[in-house]
């Protein structure tokens, strides 16, 4: 197989074009993704080939297109609704954690709901508090609904696709900052489905685990490297999924090292990272040669200052102490 | 029971009383605590939903709020599943799970019963686009009361159903109270009606007590919508006899409003038109009436007699069967010539 190399926004815009071409009902949704191509070029030739029936410009008006999507996919259509970023989709929370994730049981089963709520999330830079949020320990926490964190080309392709096809509303939150970035994927020809709820292991280590997913992907990889150096072998644990959540693949890994830091791109309280923390201890409490360590932004509203920004968010310094102090190095 | 094309009046007066005698059964019933949560009744509204449904085909959609037992029973949801609904049984119209305000029934294209004011709204759009987009001459009422209009959603809706020019029917049920607030002390505007034409969207008033000027109205609306789908907005004007739930004691009206109503009552003004026409007897409304509530008395023992909802099954509904199959294959044929055919 000939591995190529794609950028994020790229992986995308494949899977959005191989899912439109498999599945007449599913349509594309949003703020600027027909004309304009998407905000961040995710949808770019896509009007052009599927054409304004499928690929439908909104105006500026998050709950009411967002709960369109909600009605149409109770009639068995697939949409996929752009959010911006998430951090818009606090305009239509209540679509997307009261009405797609409670209509299947309170319909006593009559009515799931197959739609897709995909866009930026996350802190980029230097967009202040309002365009800074990591939603995904707010929407893990709605049961009815899953949520997936792509790190790479790979997962973003592989696990928007199959969102699309969950018969569930699955949230794909991807990152402004990964758009751009490039990784190897499989060849075009290939159909490439990655499951929700299967972390993956991003490099292999054998004295402490890394437990990241989206952003700090690509922070747990560096600093891993650097530890190279001092002899420690950390090991990279990709999440991908929030919820599902891949429990058996993190206690695989912390069976092995026995030693946890939790690098997470949201904040600490009631964050992914206290339910990662929670389970590991609560399951294989035996296995921990250490109490385990967590990395999150500071719990402050994002400050545009970019110094400020930067001592909010998880960084090098941050973990690699982190890896120390469990690591007791 | 028959799509509602093909009923006459009398069976639309019949469906009006077992409206009331239902409702008036789950008011009883709550008063004995036998229903849980809130509830809250349709009573003196009967003309709205039924005039409504009279101008529908059995095949076109319902959506509406929290007020919505009457809307399940007009769609032809029988008594039975209802009330186990309200009672909270396995046989219930939602299995149990939904309760008062969450009434469904997918069979009969009944698309709830939705408790947050005006987030049904934009539902609405999308069962009327996916109609649309399936070249399906389907139109969508969407029920909402007074209180829906005043609600982001609601504007956010109407706004896009324009833009889209969506086959949907915006029916606001102003019953004069949000609650306890009345339409003059929660909106801006003198009518309701008037909201609509900020979004260019035709609308009109009826008597919401008057079964067949609901009905007429809506008729032409519809025929309209299939011939060239776009949105219309029916302001139906009506009254609830009791309070915005079961713990209102409405205090915040006139007993003289209230019994100003009660004289232009739905279900005696229809029976008081065809009885005039003479299509309807005396014997023959006590009969429909007797009829109407021995279905709602025997709904009350129905659900008694039914079980609650297995406590195994309590995760079974949170999350519908992926149905994916994950992994790396193959990819499909590229059908985006088949896809386009199809969507056309």
């Amino acid at each position: 197989m000939n591995m190529r190399e794609i950028t994020y926004r790229q992986a995308l815009n494949e899977a959005l074009t191989e899912e439109l071409a498999r599945d007449p009902n599913v349509f594309l949704m949003g703020e600027e993704v027909a004309e304009y191509k998407g905000a961040y070029k995710v949808s770019q030739g896509l009007l052009e080939r599927f054409g304004p029936k499928r690929i439908i410009d909104t105006p500026i008006s998050e709950n009411g297109f967002a709960g369109l999507g909600v009605g149409a996919a109770m009639v068995g259509l697939r949409p996929i609704i752009e959010f911006m970023t998430f951090s818009f989709s606090f305009v239509a929370f209540d679509q997307v954690v009261n009405n797609a994730p409670n209509m299947l049981t309170m319909s006593g089963g009559q009515f799931n709901i197959p739609i897709t709520f995909r866009g930026p999330n996350g802190p980029a830079h230097q967009l202040g508090a309002t365009h800074s949020h990591a939603t995904e320990c707010l929407y893990a926490n709605v049961p009815g609904l899953k949520v997936c964190t792509p790190a790479t080309p790979r997962d973003a392709k592989g696990l928007l696709k199959t969102a699309v096809r969950d018969n569930n509303p699955v949230l794909v939150l991807e990152s402004e900052l990964l758009y751009s970035s490039k990784g190897m994927i499989e060849p075009a020809e290939m159909e490439l489905l990655i499951p929700l709820g299967q972390a993956e292991i991003k490099r292999e280590g054998s004295d402490v685990t890394i437990v990241c997913y989206a952003q700090t992907v690509a922070l747990a990889l560096a600093v891993a490297e650097k530890f190279e150096d001092e002899d420690i072998s950390a090991e990279v644990l990709d999440l991908r999924s929030i919820k599902p959540l891949d429990e058996r693949a993190i206690y695989d890994s912390v069976a092995k090292t026995h030693r946890v830091v939790i690098v997470e791109q949201d904040r600490p309280f009631c964050g992914v990272g206290a339910e990662v923390c929670y389970r590991i201890q609560k399951n294989i409490f035996d296995e921990l040669d250490a109490p385990i360590g967590r990395v999150s932004q500071e719990d402050v509203p994002m400050p545009y200052n970019e110094r400020l920004e930067k001592a909010v968010l998880p960084n090098e310094e941050k973990l690699i102490a982190a890896v120390k102090k469990v690591c007791y190095a | 029971m028959q799509p509602a094309e093909q009923r006459d009046e009398v069976e639309m007066l019949w469906l009006m009383l077992l409206i009331r005698r239902f409702e008036e059964r789950a008011s009883q019933q709550y008063q004995a605590q036998k229903i849980g949560g809130f509830c809250h009744l349709y009573i003196g509204q009967e003309a709205v939903v039924t005039g409504a449904i009279a101008a529908i085909r059995f095949d076109d959609y319902i959506i509406t709020a929290y007020r919505d037992h009457a809307h399940a029973l007009a769609r032809g949801t029988s008594a039975n599943a209802c009330m186990a609904e309200l009672f909270g049984k396995d046989t219930g119209c939602s299995r149990g799970l939904g309760g008062s305000m969450h009434f469904f029934d997918k069979e009969h294209h009944m698309y709830g019963g939705h408790a947050i004011v005006g987030a049904h709204v934009p539902l609405a759009c999308g069962l009327a686009f996916a109609c649309k987009y399936r070249n399906e001459d389907r139109v969508t009422l969407c029920f909402f009361g007074d209180g829906a209009i005043n609600q982001g959603s609601f504007h956010e809706a109407l706004n896009l159903a324009a833009l889209f020019k969506l086959p949907v029917i915006f029916i606001c049920e102003n019953n004069l109270f949000a609650m306890g607030t009345s339409v003059e002390r929660s909106t801006s505007l003198k009518q309701i009606v008037d909201r609509a034409e900020g979004y260019d969207i035709p609308g009109c008033v009826v008597d919401g007590m008057n079964f067949r000027h609901v009905r007429d109205t809506l008729s032409e609306v519809v025929e309209s919508i299939r011939k060239d789908p776009h949105p219309a907005f029916v302001e139906a004007r009506t009254y609830r006899y009791r309070g915005h739930s079961m713990s209102d004691p409405a205090s915040y009206r006139t007993k003289d409003q209230l019994e100003k109503y009660r004289l232009d009552d739905p279900i005696t003004r229809l029976r008081a038109q065809l009885t005039r026409e003479g299509k309807l007897t005396n014997e023959k409304f006590d009969e429909l009436d007797k009829e109407a509530k021995q279905i709602a008395l025997e709904s009350v023992k129905f659900a008694e007699q039914s079980d609650e909802p297995p406590l195994e099954k309590l995760y079974d509904y949170t999350y519908a069967n992926s149905g994916v199959e994950a992994g790396v294959s193959p990819a499909t044929k590229d059908s985006a010539a088949d896809t386009a055919a199809a969507t056309k």
